[in-house]
């Protein structure tokens, strides 16, 4: 399968979604992302019982939080697929692109716009 | 342990929003314990502040800090020599710990970043409740060790009022959760050691003066002191 | 029971006559005719009535100037005084200022908590709970002592001194000890919750007398005519502490919508009659929740109509 996604997508590898702290999503904003996205595994398969789950409920509270202080809650968001899911993964991929490049740049004044994905 | 629970992010940003250099210091004691104050807080918090200010154009800088305890001079010591270098300081500790870090650094105004609640328990993960006023004065030897000034609403001394149904408090049917009645609470456990000839005694009035009501507290003890 | 103090409602109980008493709610706002026309309406059909204080902790006018009021129309009334909203040095004062007015008799509460009410951003005060307040009348009127040790000479409160008790509330097997302490703190009279569930409120009757409490306090049933099957859902389901079993919404349901006020007054009106019977009961709080109008005719129809005199009182 040569699929293609997005080139602007920076992949961070973690054992399992449950190690992506809240601290984790925002600094990757603060670094200059102007999204993240979690790809969790599908809920109820995750190897470690819920870290899935763990992730997905500190995505929630980082978007309230990012809403507080004036950042659209969409650029941060939470998906669930497994790892034979190839084609899901570039569709999402291209569904956040689409999604922040609407929004646009998080900083108006810089042209770095870059996407990270855990 | 004191428990707290953290402010919201747009209220601190709103206090700190015209310096230019603001540290944010947590304390790794009991606001750390209930996941308020403590370093993981403290960097989420600087970090949301940072975002917000560099998305509104605003250049502020934004340190952070943990101390061991904002409630003892010799932790909040380790501030002295970095402190003259901020214009703010959010102290994401308890209120004890927010005035004494105002009493040591004067000329430095500092905002909270947390509300300090009660003196509670962990429940379980997420869950804090209180169980003690500090009014001074403990009396839960008579009363099977559930305090009535904490887990009656109306601290009442003599036994539930008539609002108690199914064991709970009348409040709960404002508060949306279930509150015990603290003395459906207390007669059950008189009742398991034995002990329900405690319930019929009237209680005395209750002396408040070593609770709020006297005045700031103090205790001083000279086997202690230096 | 011999009377020892002026209330003509003690002299009536002590008489052998089964009282009755019944509540004035007073107004959220200053009018002085609200409290005159309730108090008239009851004159000639009630020995004593209730005011209420701030009742679900809502601000109203106060209950010891409304006292005052219904006292100089020369009606008999009863001063409600919860602990929530005042501490030991306010309840001591408003003691003797009701005192200075001859209000001779008190209903010691503890109070709904503030959060029902419509200021529920307030503080606090709980001092004292209804049993210490209870302690604190007998003793200003007994010892003519204050709580603070100042003995008074002259001027000590003339109370006759009752408490509420809710047979509804949980645990049950608690109620009757509760009694038994505020009876012990000196409560002489108790006027019951409203009653509906007959049942459970026999039961508590019959620990009542077993604990012998029946002659030593007199208790008045409380009863409160249903206007309309939604009051009676209300007070099932939102009002702490009113047990109303499903069986009287039912019967208050299964008549049309123009005769449930009817068939709820015939409803109290067959829990007096029960009542009359049961041991221990000395009289009855008729609670007509803004609806004192209809205080007479129930009087009247239960048979408690005309009310005795007794001799000496005010």
């Amino acid at each position: 399968m040569r699929l293609s996604y997005p080139t602007n997508l920076r992949i961070v590898k973690v054992p399992c979604t449950g190690r992506v702290a809240a601290i984790h999503l925002l600094r990757a904003i603060e670094k200059g992302a102007d999204g993240v996205f979690i790809a969790g595994c599908m809920e109820g398969d995750c190897h470690y019982q819920e870290g899935n789950l763990r992730a997905k409920k500190r995505v929630t509270y980082i978007r309230g939080l990012l809403e507080s202080i004036g950042v659209d809650r969409e650029r941060v968001a939470m998906y669930n697929l497994s790892a034979g899911m190839g084609p899901r993964f570039a569709e999402i991929a291209q569904e956040m692109t689409d999604k922040i490049r609407q929004l646009g740049p998080l900083v108006k004044s810089t042209n770095a716009g870059k996407e990270v994905v855990a | 342990m004191i428990m707290a629970k953290p402010k919201k992010a747009e209220e601190i940003i709103s206090r700190v929003k015209d310096f230019s250099r603001v540290l944010v210091a947590g304390c790794k004691g009991c606001v750390a314990i209930c996941e308020a104050g403590g370093q993981k807080e403290v960097e989420v918090l600087a970090s949301a502040m940072r975002i917000h200010f560099s998305q509104i154009g605003k250049r502020i800088e934004i340190d952070e800090v943990s101390l061991s305890r904002q409630c003892d001079k010799e932790y909040l010591q380790e501030l002295a020599d970095s402190i003259d270098s901020y214009d703010a300081v959010i102290s994401l500790a308890c209120g004890a710990g927010v005035q004494f870090l105002t009493e040591m650094y004067g000329e430095k105004p500092v905002f909270p970043g947390v509300d300090t609640c009660f003196i509670g328990v962990t429940e379980e993960q997420g869950v804090w409740s209180e169980r003690c006023q500090a009014c001074g004065n403990c009396m839960l030897g008579e009363t099977g060790g559930i305090c009535p000034i904490t887990r009656c609403s109306k601290r009442m001394l003599n036994g539930p009022c008539g609002g108690s149904e199914n064991g709970k408090c009348e409040i709960s049917l404002l508060v949306g959760r279930d509150v015990a009645c603290g003395w459906h609470l207390i007669y059950e456990r008189l009742k398991k050691l034995g002990e329900l000839e405690r319930f019929r005694r009237p209680s005395e009035d209750k002396d408040w003066t070593a609770s709020r009501d006297g005045g700031p507290r103090q205790i001083i003890r000279k086997d202690v002191r230096p | 029971m011999s009377a020892t103090t002026p209330s003509r409602l003690e002299k009536i109980i002590a008489a052998g006559h089964l009282a009755v008493t019944s509540e004035c709610g007073p107004p959220r706002n200053g009018d002085p005719e609200v409290v005159s026309r309730k108090a008239e309406l009851l004159r000639n059909h009630v020995d004593a009535i209730n005011v209420t204080d701030n009742q679900t902790a809502v601000v109203r006018q106060c209950s010891l100037a409304s006292c005052i009021r219904i006292k100089l129309l020369g009606l008999e009334p009863v001063l409600q005084m919860v602990t929530r909203d005042r501490n030991r040095i306010a309840i001591q004062s408003d003691l003797l200022g009701a005192t200075s007015f001859g209000v001779h008799n008190i209903l010691c509460l503890t109070g709904d908590h503030q959060r029902f009410g419509d200021h529920p951003t307030s503080a606090n005060v709980f001092d004292m709970d209804s049993t210490r307040l209870i302690q604190t009348v007998r003793m200003m009127r007994d010892e003519g002592r204050l709580l603070g040790g100042h003995q008074m000479e002259e001027g000590r409160p003339q109370m006759f001194i009752g408490a509420a008790e809710n047979p509804f509330a949980d645990p049950f097997e608690i109620r009757v000890l509760r009694l038994a302490k505020k009876v012990a703190a000196g409560a002489q009279f108790i006027q019951t919750q409203c009653i509906y569930n007959m049942e459970k409120f026999k039961l508590w009757m019959k620990q009542v007398r077993d604990e012998g409490l029946h002659e030593k306090v007199a208790v008045l049933a409380g009863i409160t005519p249903i206007k309309t099957v939604g009051m009676a859902k209300y007070m099932k389901n939102k009002v702490p502490g009113i047990d109303v079993p499903e069986a009287v919404i039912k019967r208050i349901a299964g008549v049309p919508k123009e005769n449930q006020a009817e068939e709820g007054i015939k409803l109290c009106l067959e829990q007096i009659e029960e009542l009359k019977e049961e041991e221990g009961i000395m009289g009855f709080h008729i609670m007509a929740i803004e609806w004192e109008e209809k205080v007479p005719e129930i009087v009247e129809r239960a048979g408690l109509f005309p009310r005795p005199a007794v001799n000496g009182s005010e």
